[in-house]
């Protein structure tokens, strides 16, 4: 017989080895799945997670996919730790990577330390006033942030769509749906000659700073923390239930909107259809690895990473799909999910003796 | 000017034939959403439903087999979401999002050796008739069964859930499962049949896609459906005749932005395309700002984890 019993406390020791409970589980089940679909399967986990990061342009390369993850998912642990279901940082990023980068196009012929500040802030505000649309709808018509955000997104692109195949398309660019390039000193500098890390990665380890002097010193921390175990709590102690709304949806689209611009001064260097891996839904699945922790998100951040690299590695060598690396991605948050349930129940095994009480 | 009339019925034809898929997967999920239990997979268990469908097809040559198939791909892929969220009470949001995420990849992946494979034709009914009858006959005749089920659908799914006490009992566990629980009621079963049941139905919505909409397997094909029809079940304020409503004005869009640029209407499509994300957003605010209309339909114990000590 088994009995279930929810757990009086839970020990922090299992809160931070869950994840990598599931991670395991998750690479066990993937070879599974390789397995099925007639690869070799350790063959395959090889191209796929230690392929990709044996060389310093992999690693490089490793640390530009984490960038944006591990930024968005420090905005959104701030909305998530307080219950607020921010789903939409896709589009946050998106709006922070056309508000960006249409200052970047303003200053496309133009030289100057104050651009890529400039550009940086701009995509910021973007990010920002972007959630900051279903914060408000949330507060003054009680509208569900979940639908609202995730509509945003699809808005978000559809405007950059718009705005790279119509007003904004390069102008010699025979159509082509781009802008143009970026100057110069609209592009986020490269750190190490022939690698393409860029110090985009500052941005995000000072996010990560932050992010954990607000949470764990600071009064708004707490507010955070408590309005997410317990609103009536919350109520009852006097916070300001719907600034703080209003706040974490801001702090979690301006690092949205950041990831946004990091990605089109980074990496892209121009804006097209496509400036996100959908790097905002993945974000959601850093957040949760992280277990919502600053330093624990860094880590995730590097472990999803690695799914994206890896799918491209095995796609060359294997001949995969782009999208085997979202298998692994839905599989580590599904076993992540599921190993929660040991952290609040403990599974008793009574034996087949009548249990008696 | 005068408007062709046949090509008029044409035209409301494909609108109908394109809000095929919403129709299925909304009504789906509409179910499930009234049992209380918020399901973001309707992405994946759509394409998931896709890619089985036509790959079942390929391989077995049988259409039957092929439906029955991502139909039971559908349901295989909410009993993970049913697991997560009823038996080890995960949360719904991560749980569904989660489901969408891995179903993309896992399609991908199942699809890798069915790119390229032409479809196969798929029997359409009443064809005869469709010549015959001027505006009508294109509109109502020639498409395939799965067509006319989508249309009944939403009768049915407004019948069952007012009329019969299965319904009724489904409403109760959405509204309050701690009391539904209390008169004897078994949420946890209801839960996961109504899961199941959505998962099925959005499976359908998928191989509608690939088997009959566009006979061909494409990775990532369904492009957005499956948030399109979780968008209209709130537009629909969980009234299943307005899923059929909203779903031939999501449908009519995606049509109708393709003739709008064929006759050279300059408003960009992107725009038309946008339309039908913030008319959701619109319907959302006007539903929820007056909390006794959002009331009457809406599932009061939607995606909150259910929990009773044993």
């Amino acid at each position: 017989m088994i009995k279930i019993e929810r757990r009086d406390e839970t020990s922090n020791l299992i809160y931070f080895l869950t994840p990598v409970l599931a991670i395991f589980l998750t690479l066990v089940t993937g070879a599974i799945i390789f397995y099925l679909l007639g690869f070799k399967p350790l063959e395959a986990l090889k191209f796929f997670f230690i392929t990709p990061i044996s060389d310093l342009y992999g690693l490089s390369e490793l640390l530009i996919k984490a960038t944006p993850l591990c930024l968005i998912a420090i905005g959104l642990s701030f909305c998530f730790k307080s219950n607020n279901w921010n789903i939409g940082a896709e589009g946050q990023l998106t709006f922070g990577g056309i508000v960006g980068g249409g200052v970047a196009l303003l200053f496309y012929n133009h030289e100057g330390f104050y651009v890529l500040p400039l550009i940086i802030l701009a995509g910021a505000i973007g990010g920002m006033i972007f959630a900051m649309i279903p914060a408000i709808l949330k507060i003054y018509f009680n509208t569900n942030e979940i639908l609202v955000s995730l509509m945003l997104v699809y808005v978000s692109k559809l405007l950059l769509d718009y705005l790279v195949v119509g007003p904004w398309s390069n102008p010699e660019g025979f159509n082509f749906p781009e802008t143009r390039q970026f100057s110069d000193s609209a592009r986020l500098p490269i750190l190490f000659e022939g690698l393409r890390i860029h110090a985009g990665i500052f941005i995000a380890l000072v996010s990560v700073i932050l992010a954990w002097v607000v949470l764990f010193k600071t009064y708004l921390g707490f507010q955070i923390k408590v309005s997410g175990l317990s609103l009536k709590t919350a109520k009852y102690a006097g916070f300001k239930g719907k600034t703080m709304i209003l706040l974490v949806f801001m702090i979690s689209g301006a690092c949205a909107g950041l990831a946004g611009v990091g990605e089109i001064t980074g990496p892209i260097g121009q804006l097209h259809r496509m400036i996100s891996p959908e790097y905002g839904f993945t974000a959601i699945i850093v957040a949760f690895l992280g277990r919502l922790n600053p330093i624990g998100i860094v880590f995730a951040s590097l472990i999803v990473a690695l799914t994206y690299l890896g799918a491209e590695t095995a796609q060359i060598f294997l001949q995969v799909p782009k999208y085997t690396g979202q298998v692994f991605q839905g599989m580590i948050l599904f076993f992540l999910l599921a190993s929660d349930f040991l952290l609040f129940f403990r599974i008793k095994f009574l034996g087949f003796k009548k249990y008696e009480y | 000017m005068s408007i062709d009339i046949n090509f008029l019925g044409i035209l409301i034809g494909a609108i109908m034939a394109s809000s095929v898929p919403l129709i299925l997967a909304a009504s789906g999920e509409l179910i499930t959403e009234r049992s209380g239990v918020l399901n973001l997979g309707v992405e994946g268990m759509m394409i998931i439903g896709a890619i089985s469908g036509f790959a079942l097809m390929v391989i077995t040559d049988n259409l039957f087999i092929a439906i029955i198939g991502s139909m039971l791909s559908g349901l295989l892929l909410s009993f993970i979401f049913g697991f997560l969220t009823q038996s080890l009470l995960t949360n719904h949001v991560a749980s569904g999002l989660a489901l969408t995420i891995f179903g993309i990849g896992l399609s991908a992946m199942i699809g890798r050796d069915f790119v390229g494979i032409p479809g196969k034709e798929f029997p359409l009914l009443f064809v005869n008739l469709k010549e015959a009858i001027p505006l009508l006959g294109p509109i109502f005749f020639g498409h395939s069964i799965i067509f006319y089920f989508a249309f009944l659908l939403p009768f049915g799914t407004n019948y069952f859930l007012k009329k019969t006490k299965i319904g009724l009992i489904v409403r109760a566990v959405g509204d309050s499962p701690m009391s539904a629980a209390n008169q004897g009621i078994n949420v946890l079963l209801v839960r996961y049949c109504c899961i199941l049941y959505g998962g099925a139905m959005c499976g359908l919505g998928g191989a509608y896609l690939s088997l009959i909409y566009t006979p061909q397997w494409i990775e990532n094909m369904t492009a957005g459906r499956g948030w399109i029809a979780l968008a209209l079940v709130v537009f629909a304020t969980w009234s299943p005749l307005k899923v059929l409503f909203g779903a031939i004005i999501f449908g009519g869009i995606t049509i109708l932005q393709l003739h709008m640029q064929a006759m050279g209407i300059r408003i960009p499509v992107q725009f038309l395309s946008a339309l039908p994300y913030i008319m959701t957003i619109v319907v959302l605010v006007i539903i929820s700002r007056d909390s006794r209309k959002i009331k009457l339909n809406t599932p009061t114990s939607l995606g909150q984890i259910f929990y009773k000590e044993k």
